[in-house]
């Protein structure tokens, strides 16, 4: 098929050519999300705040009391429940990527729109989550001590920089599902290691001194590291001195980058036949 | 009954020549591999074999141009292609050649209450769905008086979708889907449900629409609603179009295409049956005309029809006296009549003669399948039937209105008051 021959606006697309209902669809898809995601129950949103509380209890219990895996970090609950409510967001994202474009096969059977609002409104919904779960991790953060610093401003790089990646995967998982029902199975597994792999219950001092640099080229592991650094407490190293030098900060940027741009190439690629492939 | 009519804008046509839609040369196929691999497993383990799919062809060189302001039907039976050529225009599936051009707004959807969720409450839903459609916040909010208005619905605004009975949730979604500002709409079988006053009003809107310049492209398998309100149709079958044309050209040849054209020819051991008969009388075949002499399986309501019978006379017969009974799909008898004294003379047949019977009527019958039972009796008291074939033919009368009634009787009213 050549492109040339199909006229103008006809075609499905990943962007459309309307930025403002772009936008517009985008936002109230990931508010009707949010709203659903908890209707009908007595406590609404609570529940969102109770599964990474749930998590940090129990990580927390078999983290500190059985492999004491906080001793000597300062305010390491701080950290677990911080790094735990960014995993969240991470999670939310791509796991809810592989299944959106399936669960909204309604929407793109029957209308016309930019294929691409569905991934990012699953990013939006879960940001939304991740905003509201930071407030509690600020309290939290405040009453155990740790203090305010001009540091803090690096957060929003540090989620910035997060979502990217998360996007990005989101996209290139979800047509992947379309084509790949196994895409989930395997991504399910492949977040387990990937949760591990990350200093989620530990921090990155813990990796052996023979793995870190490679294991900090994981830009979940360098996030979550620089995030210790200007939010909980300014003795903990930086993303930089861990992976060894802030020339090497490239490679989990650039594995960034990568995956949002080949997520976002693979998603337009993808995008005029998705309604067809479902 | 309804609040406020916001009068549509009438869309702006910068050049008026310029087709609404145009559709040239366009084909769609799709591929339907024979298994479908969808594990990685399935396909690593049959690396070669996954090359092998069918090719349907859903649009199959489409060419059409639609004018500004035309109210333009789509047919075909399940399957034709009609549905795909609509996303095709809509932009939901991408087209593998031809050109497609569409000048001006096109509704973004082609069903109504698309993007509605069961959970939330009308309020909510129409808020969401305006926004869909491409409406800001901010004008979703200013209209929704207008909508709830229109759809009647202001007593059941808090009450959750899951709770409205289908023809509530069309409502909704239609008064919704009118507010969209786009100047070429696209709908796929609507209106199936919701009562008649609110189809009525449906109805109304459209011509509302149309007056105001809208193009409107409309999928449906309801006849009546084809005859009623396009300009014009077209029918598709596998992909193809069958033809272009006025409404009631395309319903009969869509109705044809549904019920078989011309009927049966019948066969000829069933006429060597009939000369075998042992009886002085058989008819040997019956059957439904057209006006100009054609035989039919379908027939438009209002079109002059005529039933038929052949006779063959095995022995002299004077003044057999010819029947005809109509009776419909529940099998009430709709309609008989005789040739008894009342309409004179038969004649008088020779054996070995065969006559042909016509039966002329006006067709005041409504919609529905109609099976004609010809019988041939002597004339006498007795009347007894020398031949009678039950069901020997049937016709499928399309078109007109929906009534409920069984017959749709030529009238006028005159109303007056004391």
């Amino acid at each position: 098929m050549s492109s040339d021959s199909v006229a103008r606006q006809v075609a499905p697309s990943a962007l459309g050519d309307d930025a403002r209902r772009f936008f517009n669809l985008t936002v109230t898809l990931a508010r009707t999300d949010f709203k659903l995601r908890y209707f009908g129950s007595v406590l609404g949103y609570v529940w969102s705040l109770a599964r990474p509380l749930l998590l940090f209890g129990i990580l927390y219990a078999v983290f500190t009391i059985v492999f004491h895996a906080g001793r000597g970090v300062p305010h390491y609950p701080v950290y677990l429940l911080t790094a735990i409510i960014l995993w969240t967001y991470f999670t939310e994202t791509t796991s809810g990527g592989v299944t959106c474009l399936l669960n909204r096969e309604g929407l793109l059977r029957k209308m016309r729109f930019p294929r691409l609002v569905i991934p990012l409104s699953v990013g939006l919904t879960a940001a939304f989550n991740l905003a509201l779960n930071f407030i509690v991790v600020l309290g939290f953060a405040v009453a155990t001590g740790v203090e305010p610093r001009l540091t803090w401003l690096e957060l929003p790089v540090l989620a910035l920089l997060l979502a990217t990646l998360a996007l990005g995967v989101g996209m290139m998982l979800s047509v992947l599902y379309v084509r790949f029902r196994d895409v989930q199975p395997i991504w399910e597994v492949t977040a387990q290691i990937l949760f591990y792999a990350s200093p989620i219950v530990y921090t990155a001092k813990t990796y052996p001194a023979s793995v870190r640099e490679i294991a900090m080229i994981n830009p979940i592991a360098a996030i979550l590291t620089q995030m210790n650094h200007a939010f909980i407490s300014p003795s903990a190293p930086t993303a930089a001195s861990v992976i060894g030098g802030t020339a090497r900060l490239l490679l989990p940027l650039g594995i960034i980058i990568v995956a949002a741009v080949v997520g976002l190439w693979f998603f337009m690629r993808e995008a005029p036949r998705i309604a067809e492939n479902l | 009954m309804t609040a406020t009519v916001r009068p549509y804008a009438p869309t702006p046509s910068p050049d008026a020549r310029e087709p609404s839609v145009r559709i040239a040369g366009v084909s769609k196929a799709f591929r339907l591999p024979h298994q479908r691999y969808a594990t990685f497993k399935e396909r690593a383990l049959h690396p070669f074999r996954s090359t092998k799919y069918d090719v349907l062809q859903a649009l199959d060189d489409i060419n059409v141009e639609i004018e500004p302001g035309e109210f333009f039907g789509i047919v075909g039976r399940n399957g034709s292609g009609k549905s795909s050529l609509l996303k095709c225009i809509a932009g939901i599936y991408s087209i593998d050649a031809g050109e497609l051009t569409v000048a001006g707004r096109l509704s973004p959807f082609i069903e109504l209450g698309v993007g509605f969720n069961m959970e939330l409450t009308a309020r909510d839903n129409v808020l969401i769905n305006a926004i869909m459609l491409g409406l800001t916040r901010k004008q979703a909010r200013e209209r929704f008086e207008d909508i709830i208005a229109f759809a009647e619905l202001e007593d059941f605004l808090d009450l959750r979708l899951k709770n409205y009975s289908s023809g509530m949730g069309v409502r909704l979604a239609f008064s919704v889907a009118i507010q969209v500002e786009a100047e070429i709409l696209l709908i796929d079988e609507v209106l199936a449900v919701g009562d008649a006053a609110f189809q009525q009003k449906c109805y109304d809107e459209f011509q509302r629409l149309k007056r105001a310049g809208r193009t409107i492209l409309f999928v449906t398998h309801d006849m009546g609603a084809i005859e009623r309100f396009c300009d014009r149709a077209m029918l598709i079958d596998k992909g193809r179009t069958v033809m272009i044309g006025a409404p009631t050209e395309v319903a009969r040849r869509y109705n044809a295409l549904n019920f078989g054209t011309t009927v049966h020819q019948l066969s000829d051991d069933r006429l060597r049956a009939g000369e075998e008969m042992a009886g002085p009388v058989a008819i040997v075949d019956g059957w439904f005309e057209s006006r100009d002499g054609v035989r039919i399986a379908a027939l438009a309501s209002n079109e002059e029809c005529c039933a038929c019978m052949e006779v063959r006379f095995n022995e002299r017969v004077e003044e057999p006296i010819f029947g005809f009974t109509l009776r419909n799909e529940v099998g009430s008898t709709v309609f008989a009549t005789t040739t008894d004294h009342l309409h004179g003379d038969t004649g008088t047949f020779e054996a070995g003669q065969t006559a042909i019977v016509r039966l002329i009527f006006e067709n005041y019958l409504t919609p529905s399948r109609y099976n004609l039972t010809p019988s041939v009796a002597r004339q006498g008291a007795g009347a007894d039937a020398l031949d009678l074939r039950e069901d020997i033919a049937s016709v499928v009368i399309h078109g007109g209105r929906f009534t409920g009634g069984i017959v749709e009787l030529p009238h006028t009213f005159r109303i007056s008051t004391r």
